[in-house]
């Protein structure tokens, strides 16, 4: 009996979440006309000042590694000159967006959670209500429209930088020449590739402030609460960014 | 006289605790009404359900004869322009000055221009006695002076009713005095209708004209400031002499 209460409540809560999420989703929409462009420039520039050294550092060093991982057997085989157009490719469909999106939301939504977490329970976002600010479009609106426009302009960054690690690696560890290499980009990698991964991340942007915003609202009282609230808005979307990926993968490149 | 406020059989529960138990009353038009009441017997709770921040279990509540028991979140907030809320913990917003604090309102509904503002603004502060301390954030200000700021904030929008919530407490005691008086001269000057929350009975004297007290989910008293030192309910004589309220027989008027 036991192990049927722990599933249904389990089920409950999960549903309850969904519902939840979807619910200040359509809300978070519909307050778009609110919308302060100050607040949202500002949250732009915070996120982008935030983000942009750790998603550089992590997409180096996955290009680099992407490079070490193909460019030698490959050399061997004698496709050397489709090395830059593989690493080119992959890193914009599916490796950049993702990488963009695990290390924003560690970061931004975490951030996010906490922030109004930490409101909420010392009776800020009460007294927004009280004062009759709108906590969504003073919070929500700002911070879930900053991210949508930085995640794919974090995207382009991220897919320069990765292909300069995978560049830097395939010329002076593998030996490919330069021409080789940026010849295959253009060969193999179409612009849509690129659009495709600035997609994807539109859309984990949104989960990421969705996400983050429903987590840090409904935080439970005390100190601890934030704590919670923020390890678990970062855990609920690094999965659904990954479960949605793969859906949109399908849909986008198939 | 009319009333401002009137509630009617509102109770609330949380989950199967009942805080509020079918409570009646009445706030009249302009004046200051005390409720105090041992700890955790549900003041602040009242205060939540008149501005809007907890839906109660059932009940009728009605301010300026409006019934807002079922107002949506917009009906709500035009409501909400005219009232002001101390907060027991202050609430500041922690991101921003104690100008920006005290301006929210202003800037928010009011077009009104950044001079006019800075005015204010240094109106409301000499008002709570901190005059020239608009540039300090919230983490730099002690309990004391958060209280202060957000009263100052409560009033700036010069609501027509405000909700204070223990102003005066974790304050010495002459600011204690100075906020009663405070708040006795916002009502003179604005007519502006109050409820006051507070443990402390000199404030009430001061500053109040009824004082409701709630006890375990009920008002068991309701009394104006000059007949309740001599009230005659021993839960009430208990509780403003500090001892113990002891018995069951709080039905016993
Ligand atoms: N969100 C909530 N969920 C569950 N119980 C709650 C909630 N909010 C308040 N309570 C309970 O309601 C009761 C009344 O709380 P309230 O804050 O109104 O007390 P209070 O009279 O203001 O006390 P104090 O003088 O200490 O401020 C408390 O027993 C508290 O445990
Ligand atoms: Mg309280």
């Amino acid at each position: 009996m036991k192990v049927f209460e722990i599933i249904g409540g389990s089920l409950i809560k999960m549903s309850e979440t969904a519902g939840g999420l979807s619910l200040l989703f359509v809300e978070t929409l519909y307050h778009l006309k609110d919308i302060s462009f100050k607040d949202t420039f500002k949250q732009m520039a915070l996120l982008g000042a935030d983000s942009l050294p750790i998603v550089a550092a992590t997409i180096l060093c996955t290009g680099m590694v992407f490079s070490v991982q193909t460019a030698k057997e490959f050399v061997e085989l004698g496709a050397s000159s489709t090395v830059g157009g593989i690493v080119a490719v992959s890193m914009a469909r599916e490796l950049v967006p993702i990488l963009t999106g695990v290390v924003v939301a560690g970061r931004i939504g975490a951030a996010i959670a906490a922030e109004i977490g930490t409101m909420k329970v010392t009776e800020q976002v009460d007294a927004l209500r009280v004062m009759a600010a709108n906590p969504i479009s003073y919070l929500v609106v700002p911070r879930f429209v900053a991210i949508i426009c930085m995640m794919p302009i974090l995207v382009v960054f991220g897919n320069l930088i990765g292909d300069i690690g995978g560049w830097g690696v395939a010329h002076y560890y593998a030996g490919i020449s330069t021409f080789s290499f940026t010849n295959s980009i253009k060969t193999f990698a179409e612009f849509y590739d690129v659009l495709g991964g600035m997609l994807k991340s539109c859309v984990f942007g949104g989960i990421i402030a969705i996400v983050g915003c429903y987590k840090g609202l409904n935080a439970p009282n005390g100190a601890e609460g934030v704590g919670l609230a923020t390890t678990a808005s970062v855990v609920l979307s690094i999965i659904l960014i990954f479960v949605t990926n793969y859906f949109l993968s399908i849909l986008i490149y198939v | 006289m009319s009333n401002a406020i009137s509630i009617h059989n509102l109770t609330v529960q949380f989950g199967k605790k009942c805080i509020l138990n079918s409570i009646d009353l009445d706030v009249r038009k302009g004046e200051t009404l005390a409720v105090i009441g041992p700890s955790g017997t549900g003041k602040s709770t009242i205060i939540k359900v008149l501005t809007g921040l907890l839906k109660p279990t059932s009940g009728s509540v009605k301010i300026n004869d409006e019934e807002v028991c079922c107002f949506s979140e917009s009906e709500w907030d035009n409501l909400r322009k005219h009232m002001g809320v101390v907060f027991q913990y202050s609430a500041l917003f922690d991101f921003m000055n104690v100008k920006d604090n005290i301006a929210f309102g202003l800037r928010r509904h009011y077009k009104v221009g950044e001079k006019e503002v800075k005015k204010q603004v240094e109106e409301l502060l000499t008002l709570v006695d901190m005059s020239g301390m608009e540039q300090m954030m919230p983490s730099e200000l002690s309990g004391g002076m958060k209280k202060r700021v957000g009263l100052a904030r409560a009033l700036a929008m010069q609501p027509d009713i405000v909700y204070y919530d223990e102003p005066t407490s974790g304050l010495d005691p002459v600011m204690t005095m100075n906020i009663s008086k405070l708040i006795r001269k916002t009502q003179k000057t604005y007519g502006v209708t109050s409820i006051l929350v507070t443990h402390d009975m000199e404030s009430v004297f001061v500053a109040a004209d009824r004082v409701a007290m709630l006890y375990k989910g009920d008002i068991v008293a309701l009394e104006s400031v000059d007949t309740i030192k001599n009230s005659k309910n021993p839960i009430v004589q208990a509780f403003i002499n500090g001892q113990e309220v002891t018995g069951e027989d709080k039905n016993e008027q």
